[in-house]
């Protein structure tokens, strides 16, 4: 037997087949320019951020004396060890962990608790329950954020809501700040554990259960030993994701938490990377980084592979249903209860407010106008100098900025998706599959403001001698953001698309003669279309709802519709906010209903 | 019509070295069967001739041209090697019909129109599915979408045709019938065939050479009659046949140029003339006597040359039967054409003609004399 690819001696045929080899087949090239471009979005960025908190910055030198772009320590020692090292830092990171630690212990139990109902237990009108609570997931949470404040908001910020209206005294620290923010966070992400729990809890035989039953174990007891263990690292993993999510989530916390000085670890990097120094902003985000990666680290080492079993097996096969008894009465109102005040009546007092003269001053004939909606400057009431939505010019400009930035930005993400998700999926295994998985991974582990920050220090002056230009303040660095952004999420819907393309459907058609090219564009193409288009709703969904990433860039110019209703939300003009995010919430539904038309499913989207 | 030549091909996966220097010529007009249990490498020896992989030792010739030649990484592209596969998951494409995925390689080498549709008619007439022609595969059953796989590899005119297990997903019945169907086209085409399988009787039944292959290195290349009757060592001798070959353990010594063996069946004297040329071990050394169970014939009477044996067990299954039996301590299988059937612990007869007797080297498990 002959040694194994012994070193060969040189040979001149040999290395030129060796490169013709590489340089004709065109995936090879496709795989290298795809990777020298995800390390120019993701892997110098995040170098180039790290860099700045190391750098003097031209606005500081004041401060720290010495040269632009000398090495300094200055930021991280303001940030860590400085006089206000406990506001700027130690306080929003506890609020942070507080709140995000709160959200996970109400919304995970409430949504696995959901889901086992739904799913397992023969509660009547699942389907429609099914539906029904996961509306939530689809509404963006500063939204949310806004139907709290319709119902609580009280003297403090100016204005009247609804119960303050009705005379009902609301304290501060029910109306804003730590409970506000979780209660609403939670109301929103309790729908991500719902899906997950859910979708582990379907692919559970019951025979598993059932084995259980014959064994001798009472209901509480299957549930206890057999089903809670089996989908533990779907919770597990829900409970990682919510972690995250939470302590990285701007919209929620700046709407709630600024008007009473809370400040989280995202609103407080935000007033210092607008305010500057920037760079200690930028240190800020990496620490939210920091935080992410190990929260979920953590997780991976806890779970483990050997553990995932939830999620293999999707034989589903029968499914019995658990006799709830008794106790189906009291659940059914519970979950009617809880529709009821977690969607229907805040979404309510929303759409009213959009109508009121005066908010908190009830509904009578007196108190309703459609100024919001249609007013002219001539009507224009006590408190606003503005038109109605529909008349003002900024509104008209972010509907056209957000359908602008949605449609640009799902279209690219969604191509690139696909892309990606073939190399993922025909390299896998080789290390260039490998590499493009980790490296998409990696803005999967940034919140909202922290990826954008990063893009921000990467774009704010021109880089490598003007090839890379300016970006700030400019529009193209906002589709760029929430391209790269959604990059993970695009790629691994474009994974799952091209898994279902079998590798022999691709060989067969090139034994027959075809082109790379021909090959992907009459078989690859075709195949992945369906996948494709419920990918780009996805996608577009995502963006339209997106404010935390892109905050921190928007200006009067480039401003959507969700970072407009902040500012007027911000600025007090409560109805004209309420208004706007009615006609988000409107656009997202229709871009829903039309995405489930191809088969998208929501319980894919983040 | 090609002569396909491999010499030395070695195959790594990264540290798993799944093809040892693979050697193996392939005559004009052949009807190769690459047979072994699953993970031998014989779908991988395919897809190096296809070209869809890539050995890292090694060279292959078509017709006498280089088509790999890993000593200058010399790899032609599968289109460019003048044949065609079939998959064992067939690798329709589902978004075309049975007419596209059949003109779909015809049209890429941009043959005239008529062309494209007189081989298309040709191919689909000889598969005999002309009436499926507009259908999508998902509007076939697995043997209609079987014919279609074929009908698209021959429509191409290659001059050599892969068979990566195709009948392995369809049932019994099919099986039989596309195994004829198969010979046909091989007769029809006069193609060279490459065929994959793991199944003996799809090798014995259609190949007219098969490669015997064992954890990725080659053990046997014959034609299906002397793989049978003389399988070159112990564990060749028990992947083929079924029932399978009785194997006894008996010792063996050359004596004046025959071969003397004793074992449980009685003492046997076996001419020079029928040895192998594997090296004979001196004096005594232990061996292992191969009978196939049909040659062990049954009489209730003792005859000439016969042994008494014990009727161990007697399975009826239909047009056969099989006794096992027992000599000694050694158990052994009889197959029997038609309805016998003797009691548990009847004594029998049992002759076994000398000439079709296998004896291996119990040590070097290899075959020291042949059977005819």
């Amino acid at each position: 037997m002959k040694e194994k690819r012994g070193r060969r001696p040189f040979n001149k045929t040999r290395l030129k087949n060796q490169v013709l080899n590489v340089v004709k087949n065109p995936f090879n090239i496709i795989v290298a320019i795809t990777l020298v471009v995800l390390f120019c979005l993701i892997v110098i960025p995040l170098l180039q951020m790290i860099a700045s908190t190391f750098t003097a910055a031209r606005d500081d030198i004041k401060r720290i004396g010495g040269q632009v772009g000398d090495f300094t320590l200055y930021y991280w020692k303001y940030l860590l060890v400085g006089k206000l090292s406990g506001a700027t830092l130690w306080g929003p990171l506890k609020n942070s962990l507080v709140c995000g630690f709160f959200t996970v212990l109400v919304s995970v139990p409430l949504g696995s608790i959901l889901a086992w109902l739904v799913v397992r237990s023969d509660l009547p009108g699942k389907k429609l329950i099914g539906m029904l609570v996961v509306i939530p997931y689809m509404i963006p949470s500063w939204c949310k954020a806004l139907c709290w404040l319709a119902v609580f908001r009280n003297k403090t910020s100016g204005s009247l809501g609804f119960l303050a209206g009705m005379g009902i005294p609301i304290p501060d620290w029910l109306a804003y700040g730590p409970v506000a923010i979780v209660l609403c966070m939670s109301l929103h992400y309790y729908a991500f554990s719902y899906i997950h729990v859910s979708s582990a809890l379907r692919s559970i035989n019951s025979e598993l259960e059932e084995m259980g039953d014959i064994c001798g174990a009472n209901q509480l007891q299957i549930l206890k030993s057999i089903t809670l263990p089996l989908v533990m690292p779907s919770i597990l993993s829900a409970v990682v994701m919510t972690l995250s999510k939470s302590i990285g989530t701007y919209g929620v916390a700046a709407n709630l938490g600024s008007r009473i000085g809370y400040f989280t670890l995202a609103t407080k990097m935000k007033t210092f990377i607008n305010g500057g120094p920037q760079a200690v902003g930028f240190a800020m985000s990496l620490v939210l980084i920091a935080l992410a990666a190990l929260i979920i680290f953590a997780n991976q080492r806890i779970v483990g592979v050997r553990k995932s079993y939830a999620t293999i097996g999707g034989k589903g096969g029968r499914s019995t249903e658990m006799h709830l008894g008794k106790a189906k009465g009291p659940l059914m109102a519970f979950i009617v209860v809880f529709l009821f005040f977690a969607m229907v009546a805040p979404m309510f007092v929303l759409i009213m407010e959009t109508f009121q003269v005066t908010t908190g001053n009830g509904y009578g004939l007196s108190n309703l106008t459609l100024y919001n909606w249609i007013g002219t400057l001539d009507e224009a009431q006590v408190y606003t100098s503005m038109e109605g939505i529909f008349r003002n010019k900024e509104f008209g400009n972010a509907v056209f900025n957000t359908i602008r930035l949605t449609a640009i930005g799902s279209i690219i993400t969604a191509i690139c998706g696909q892309f990606l998700g073939y190399i993922a999926t025909r390299g896998r295994g080789k290390w260039y599959g490998n590499l493009t998985e980790q490296l998409v991974f990696i803005p999967y582990l940034m919140s909202g403001v922290a990826f954008s920050s990063m893009y921000v220090a990467m774009f704010n002056r021109p880089r490598l001698g003007g090839l890379i230009p300016a970006l700030y303040g400019t529009f193209t660095l906002i589709v760029l953001t929430s391209v790269v952004k959604h990059f993970p999420f695009a790629s691994r819907s474009g994974q799952a698309n091209m898994m279902q393309i079998a590798v022999e459907l691709e060989e067969a058609a090139e034994i027959n003669g075809a082109s790379f090219f021909q090959k992907l564009r009459k078989i690859v193409l075709p195949l992945a279309k369906n996948g494709f288009i419920s990918g780009f709703m996805l996608t577009f969904i995502s963006i339209a709802k997106e404010l935390d990433l892109i905050i921190i860039m928007m200006d009067k110019h480039t401003q959507t519709m969700s970072y407009l209703a902040f500012t007027y939300s911000q600025e007090g003009y409560n109805q004209m906010a309420d208004a706007i995010s009615v006609c988000v919430l409107l656009f997202i539904l229709v871009c829903y209903i039309i995405a489930n038309r191809f088969g998208a499913d929501i319980g894919k989207a983040w | 019509m090609s002569k396909i030549e491999l010499k030395h091909i070695d195959k790594f996966y990264g540290d798993n070295h799944v093809l040892r220097d693979i050697n193996l010529t392939i005559e004009d007009g052949d009807f190769m069967t690459l047979l072994g249990p699953s993970g031998c490498g014989k779908t991988t020896t395919l897809r190096v001739v296809s070209g869809l992989e890539k050995p890292q030792n090694g060279i292959m010739t078509i017709d006498g041209v280089e088509m790999i030649n890993a000593e200058t990484a010399y790899y032609a592209e599968p289109s460019k090697r003048g044949l065609n596969l079939v998959f064992q998951s067939y690798a329709l494409w589902p978004h075309m019909t049975v007419r596209e995925n059949i003109s779909f390689g015809l049209k890429i080498q941009k043959l005239p129109k008529e062309e494209i549709e007189k081989r298309l008619q040709e191919s689909l007439r000889m598969m005999r599915i002309q009436e499926y022609i507009d259908r999508y595969p998902n509007e076939l059953s697995g043997g209609q979408q079987q014919r279609v796989a074929i009908a698209r590899a021959v429509a191409s005119n290659p001059k050599l045709l892969l068979l990566d297990e195709p009948l392995s997903n369809l049932d019994a019945r099919l099986r039989i019938d596309m195994r004829s169907e198969l010979q046909r086209i091989h007769h029809e085409l006069g193609t060279t065939v490459i065929y994959v399988t793991h199944d003996q009787t799809e090798a014995l039944t259609m190949s007219t050479k098969i490669a015997l292959f064992k954890a990725g290195e080659l053990s046997q290349v014959a034609t299906p009659l002397e793989l049978y009757m003389n399988p070159i060592d112990l564990q060749a001798a028990d992947f083929i046949g079924n029932p399978r070959i009785n194997l006894l353990e008996g010792t063996a010594e050359m004596k004046g140029g025959d071969l003397h063996v004793t074992s449980e069946l009685g003492d046997y004297v076996f001419p020079g003339s029928d040895m192998t040329d594997e090296p004979i071990p001196e004096g005594v050394f232990p061996c292992v006597l191969g009978v196939r169970p049909e040659q062990v014939q049954i009489t209730t009477q003792s005859v000439e040359d016969s042994l008494a044996v014990k009727v161990y067990a007697n399975q009826f299954a239909g047009s056969e039967t099989l006794v096992s039996l027992r000599a000694g301590e050694s158990d052994f299988l009889s197959k029997q054409i038609g309805l016998t059937s003797y009691d548990m612990d009847q004594t029998v007869y049992i002759h076994i003609p000398h000439e079709k007797i296998n004896i291996y080297n119990a040590e070097s498990t290899r075959l020291i004399k042949r059977a005819y």
